[in-house]
């Protein structure tokens, strides 16, 4: 009997129920773990997601043949149930559970244990296989609770603005910059966003989200407007004309590989805030632990290593190829926004 | 050391100069003087001998972190630092002791001579005792290598402002061969008297690249012309009746080149000169590249000294009988410097002759002959021009002929390290042999992070094998790449090699079919 879900060269392919989870060519139906671009991408007739990811998908994709379920609802296509778990990654994100006949699957997607306020709590699903992300599958990846580092980003603010000095952060417009703005004291200023990263906000807001009142960054803003305050831009701005001409900015980046001075250097950023939407060595663990799955899929990240290292410890572990990966280690030079 | 601790992150934490001094000084102005040398010896990379392997760091390390030693290794690869990956691979420690930095130096050397045993229950003891940042320290204490973007200059500024005093002065106190072991913060940096060090060498003067028109440089008079020797900088220091040889990189190379021993001739007076250690024989400067094989050596044999003779070819004098002259003016100092050749009269000492011209125009027409004269281009001075130290604007331009340049088609590719451990950043390159593509070069370096960045992606997309970490790809992009040289190789299956390839720009308006041929680049051989 075939696999219940199989990979080909379109993406993660259900025969019996002829749907595809995340693919990244266009197909007729296509499940959608999260809306960043490597996930989600253009072209297929028909996408189905969780509720609150449906107008993120749809402003993303540009598309209305979007249809959504509420989180843990089964839908049923020829015999085979689908249900949505949140994944902890970003708004919206979700598990994908696959249930035929006894046998269940689960497609994290990417995923954070972590809990914060956005992006739904995670809980370990118990399943046979699990399809595991692992961006962050090396044991030098060991988050700080965000607590500390949200308490970091606004003590660091708080000084900028004493030392009437900008502060920016770089973000990914989806996920991070929302859950940044998210742990921001706004007693200390007033936040600004970029264009991309409102735009976002507008539509969490819409969806019914509480993100708190931030102010669109408009090119022609008095500099000395700016003085004290807080920019958060996704990380392309922070080359701009824009930034490059202002002359007292901080500058600063929120992302799991700040853990990593090297990745700090690179981006030549003043403050580097290791704020990941991902899961790290010890969250990875304990999750595969916690499906009780007897075959463990890894992808999106240090594949090679990180099931070497499952294989040791005595899972049945295997690598999901993908197509933008192939590679051990894909950092912000691919399509992944969530880092 | 948490003092020290926090030095560093401030020093992380910006990339704003003024801040890192402003950090450096107040670290200066708390820090006990002990802790003030160390911390000085260290950003200049000075670190003492590790008396520790680090083979043994990494298991244990791996040991206490309870991973197998090849997720490890697997680790260190992609952070890139050593240090760093134990730092955080080990379990989170949330107290941390406050031990001074020379304190924990002292007892770090202390353990040369110890069993394995010891060291080892010293280290797990100091990691158990440490955060994440103090562990990061403290294994640098032992690996090495400080490069935290503290330059000589930032130091030097630093320590002048803390210290009230003439930053050339303390760039001069900073030269040379000295540890914390042997000498005080007060000895070494506020003494009146600090003769003592007779190896001493004064900061070198470096020049910038001409980046206007020559005749910004005016008036023509004021200025002299040097052919640019293409060896290694040095200074050679001949003290009561010692000598001394420095490169550039601040190493002391006098036993390397015993034939330059003979330079002072019976002169009896102290003297530093300024010039280029050179591949010379039979009155022509040889190539760089057999200049190579004598660097490369600590002892060198009879042999080959007979085949790569080496000679000092002096442009500047900077200490005249034991006096400091660097302030009087460039003619000045040469005039002294003449007589002093003259005096010694060493067939291995040879002055730098200075180029006879009255218009800039015709240095232009001369330099066609660079190469051929086996030299890089020209070293432009003003004469009436002090002897500064580190790189300073102004007096000093070099004036480098063009490199080599060919068009040439990426087909390897193998990830960076560290810092870019995400990126494909080594390149290997091919040329045209008729309708198969040859290696010829390696390149590294000369993209921006951006490009790399899409190049990454096009290796990602257009891989057809792997060996390792090698990626054999798609034929398809054609890079210009320049160097300095070439010769001759019997190594390489292209039969040529190159001196200091690097990247020049991404030709993205040229087809793979459109690079050289190797029968182009042979036209190039000598």
């Amino acid at each position: 009997m075939a696999k219940l879900l199989e990979h080909n060269d379109k993406g993660i392919y259900c025969e019996v129920a002829d749907v595809y989870i995340d693919p990244w060519k266009a197909v007729k139906k296509a499940f959608i773990t999260h809306a960043h671009a490597d996930h989600a991408r253009p072209g297929s007739s028909e996408y189905v997601c969780v509720d609150a990811s449906k107008n993120i998908i749809k402003h993303r994709l540009s598309t209305q043949n979007v249809s959504s379920i509420p989180f843990g609802e089964t839908l049923s296509v020829n015999g085979v149930k689908f249900s949505f778990h949140p994944a902890g990654h970003i708004i919206g994100s979700a598990q994908i559970r696959v249930e035929y006949k006894g046998e269940v699957w689960v497609v994290s997607g990417d995923y954070k244990t972590e809990k914060d306020h956005l992006s739904g709590e995670f809980a370990p699903l118990k399943c046979n296989t699990f399809i595991t992300e692992c961006t962050f599958g090396l044991p030098v990846f060991n988050w700080r609770p965000q607590a500390e580092i949200f308490s970091d980003i606004n003590e660091w603010w708080a000084k900028n603005y004493a030392d009437k000095k900008i502060s920016f952060v770089s973000a990914y417009s989806l996920g991070k910059a929302q859950r940044v703005i998210s742990g921001l004291d706004a007693s200390i200023g007033k936040i600004y966003c970029h264009a991309a990263v409102e735009n976002i906000n507008e539509i969490v807001r819409d969806s019914g989200f509480n993100i708190q009142k931030t102010f669109r960054l408009d090119p022609d803003v008095p500099r000395k407007e700016l003085e004290g305050a807080m920019i958060v831009a996704p990380p392309g701005f922070m080359n701009s004309n824009f930034i490059s001409k202002l002359k007292n900015v901080d500058l600063a980046s929120a992302s799991g590989w700040m853990n990593l001075r090297g990745a700090r250097r690179r981006r030549s950023v003043d403050r580097g805030f290791v704020l990941s939407d991902h899961a790290d060595w010890t969250g990875l663990l304990d999750t595969i632990n916690a499906t009780e799955a007897e075959k463990i899929l890894v992808t999106h990240g240090y594949v090679n290593v990180f099931s070497k290292y499952l294989q040791e410890q005595g899972y049945d572990a295997s690598i999901l190829e993908t197509e933008y990966e192939g590679d051990e280690v894909e950092l912000e030079s691919t399509a992944d926004e969530s880092v | 050391m948490k003092a020290f601790s926090k030095l560093f992150q401030k020093i992380e934490q910006t990339t704003s100069t003024n801040a890192k001094v402003k950090a450096l000084v107040e670290f200066f102005e708390e820090a006990p003087d002990p802790d003030k040398i160390w911390a000085i010896a260290l950003f200049t990379h000075r670190r003492p001998k590790r008396t520790v392997s680090t083979t043994f760091l990494r298991l244990w390390a791996a040991e206490l972190a309870n991973i197998p030693d090849w997720l490890f290794e697997n680790s260190y690869h992609i952070v890139g630092d050593l240090a760093e990956t134990i730092a955080l691979v080990l379990p989170v420690n949330k107290v941390s002791v406050d031990k001074p930095l020379a304190q924990w130096i002292t007892e770090i050397a202390a353990l040369k001579n110890e069993p394995e045993e010891v060291k080892k229950e010293y280290i797990i003891e100091a990691w158990n005792a440490l955060d994440k940042n103090q562990r990061f320290l403290f294994n640098k204490l032992i690996t090495g290598g400080f490069r935290v973007g503290i330059s000589q200059r930032l130091i030097t500024k630093a320590l002048s402002k803390y210290l009230e005093v003439d930053d050339s002065k303390i760039a001069h106190r900073l030269m040379g061969d000295w540890s914390p072991f042997d000498i005080s913060f007060q000895d070494l940096m506020v003494s009146e008297d600090f003769k003592d060090n007779i190896s001493r060498p004064y900061p070198f003067y470096l020049a910038y690249s001409v980046e206007k028109e020559l005749e910004d440089l005016h008036p023509v008079e004021e200025w002299s012309a040097e052919w640019k020797w293409d060896g290694i900088r040095g200074q050679f220091i001949y003290r009561e009746n010692e000598v001394f040889i420095w490169s550039r990189g601040e190493e002391l190379v006098t036993d390397r080149f015993p034939e330059l021993h003979t330079i002072p001739n019976g002169l009896e007076y102290d003297f530093v000169i300024d010039g280029e250690i050179l591949a010379f024989y039979e009155g022509q400067p040889m190539n760089f590249q057999h200049l190579q094989k004598r660097i490369g050596r600590k002892s060198v044999g009879k042999k080959l000294i007979k085949d790569v003779p080496v000679v000092f070819m002096v442009y500047d004098l900077i200490e005249y009988k034991g006096e400091d002259i660097r302030q009087l003016p460039l003619k000045e100092r040469r005039s002294l410097l003449n007589q002093l050749v003259k005096e010694s009269n060493s067939e291995n000492l040879i002055l730098s002759e200075q180029v006879e011209f009255t218009e800039w125009s015709e240095l232009r027409a001369l330099i066609e002959e660079a190469r051929a004269r086996k030299t890089e281009g020209f070293m432009l001075k003003n004469l009436h021009s002090p002897y500064r130290d580190g790189r300073k604007k102004g007096d000093w331009w070099k004036w480098k002929v063009d490199p080599f340049t060919i068009d040439a088609v990426m087909i390897y590719a193998q990830r960076g390290h560290g810092r870019r451990a995400n990126l494909f950043t080594d390149f290997t390159f091919a040329l045209w042999d008729g309708d198969r593509l040859v290696t010829f070069a390696k390149a590294y370096s000369g993209l921006t992070d951006v490009e790399f960045q899409e190049l990454s992606r096009f290796v990602r997309k257009n891989t057809i094998e792997r060996f390792g970490p090698v990626h054999s790809v798609k034929a398809d992009l054609v890079f210009e790449l320049a160097f300095e040289g070439i010769q001759e190789s019997k190594r390489h299956k292209s039969g040529i090699a190159l001196r200091f390839p690097r990247i020049l720009r991404w030709r993205k308006d040229k087809k793979a079919s459109e690079a050289n041929t190797l029968a182009d680049i042979k036209t190039l051989l000598d």
